[in-house]
């Protein structure tokens, strides 16, 4: 029995559960994920419906979080134009650990339709900051984002609260710099 | 009004000689070349009579002609009057390297952004215009990427630029990738 069943039974109340300290830190991880507010193209749009009430992701714990600095997760909806992608990297930057990534569609996956000729867009946000999953789909149904999302869970739950999360992180192979980008929008 | 009774109001407002401009009139938009020192005179004129009342400015579209002599880059402007229900396309060429219009700004403000778009992918500049800078590019990117020729730079701030390895690729390099359909 699991410990959502466990505790659903009652099991806490007069008696002992015993369970290891990354399990409930993970359970507690997986099932209040955060995601950033954060859309890019049309994949932001599935994304909505998959928020909204027919497929709601609340079931799963996902609350929309308007600021990186309270978000576990950014949900990579879109297109990644070069223009983006430093302004990913920088919000990647502003998000707390343990965080997680997930890659929606296929212009997040490795550039999509823009692969051969799209001289404005990053062939794939994997380039830039470290994925854990790819959702694949143009754009993705609310079912694969859903899918996309418990398997973030399942990566979840295999982690120890010893390893170091940054330790077995998919690595971007080349990590933008930010400089100077950010600076002019603001001038 | 139709498209041949514009056209030959714009070539008699505008002093040229008979035929001397290129035009299709029968086209589904008809369209006139201009030269290129009497684009603004046009857009005033189209602008500004009453029977023509050339309100909207759809859009402005560059075409590259790098083989062409002399090698030019062609603006076409798409106008529409939404009263008078007619429409007409002003074509004109600009040299390819440093060659500038004067902005159609004064005339339209919608050719603010446009004109900007027009730079930042062809480098036509725009004489006049108030704000020329790039929209859509990031302000320090090379070049501008319609004209032809434009070689592609091997990484923007270090991120790479061209198509490189797919995932699969890299995948089966033995590079960590996360959960997905390419595991």
């Amino acid at each position: 029995m699991d410990l959502i069943g466990a505790l659903g039974k009652g099991l806490g109340k007069d008696n002992v559960a015993l369970t290891t300290v990354s399990a409930i830190v993970n359970w507690a991880r997986l099932s209040a994920i955060w995601p950033m507010t954060f859309g890019l193209a049309c994949c932001a749009i599935e994304m909505m419906a998959t928020g909204a009430s027919r497929f709601d992701w609340d079931r799963l714990g996902l609350i929309p979080r308007a600021t990186p600095r309270q978000s576990d997760c950014m949900i990579v909806a879109g297109t990644v134009t070069h223009k983006m992608a430093i302004r990913i990297k920088t919000l990647y930057d502003q998000m707390p650990e343990p965080k997680y990534v997930i890659s929606m569609g296929s212009c997040a996956n490795n550039g999509g339709p823009y692969w051969q000729y799209g001289y404005h867009v990053v062939k794939g946000v994997d380039q830039i900051i470290p994925v854990d999953v790819y959702v694949p789909g143009c754009p993705p149904r609310p079912e694969a984002l859903l899918y996309g999302i418990m398997a973030l869970q399942d990566r979840i739950r295999e982690k120890s609260l010893l390893d170091d999360p940054r330790e077995d992180r998919p690595r971007a192979e080349a990590p933008a710099e930010p400089a100077g980008q950010l600076a002019e929008m603001a001038g | 009004m139709s498209g041949a009774s514009i056209i030959e109001r714009l070539v008699a407002q505008l002093g040229l000689a008979e035929g001397s401009c290129e035009s299709d009139v029968e086209a589904r938009d008809p369209w006139i070349r201009l030269p290129n020192d009497t684009l603004l005179a046009a857009a005033e004129f189209l602008k500004a009579n009453p029977e023509l009342d050339f309100d909207t400015l759809h859009c402005i579209s560059g075409v590259d002609w790098p083989g062409d002599d002399p090698p030019a880059v062609e603006m076409v402007y798409h106008l529409t009057s939404l009263t008078k229900k007619h429409w007409i396309v002003l074509k004109t060429r600009v040299g390819r390297e440093g060659g500038s219009l004067p902005t159609l700004e004064t005339v339209w403000k919608a050719a603010n952004w446009h004109e900007r778009e027009a730079y930042d992918l062809f480098g036509v500049r725009f004489e006049g215009h108030s704000d020329l800078r790039r929209i859509l590019l990031p302000s320090d990117w090379p070049g501008h990427p319609l004209l032809r020729d434009w070689e592609w730079p091997e990484t923007w701030h270090k991120i790479p630029v061209k198509a490189g390895r797919q995932m699969t690729d890299r995948a089966e390099g033995g590079q960590m990738t996360g959960v997905g359909p390419f595991d």
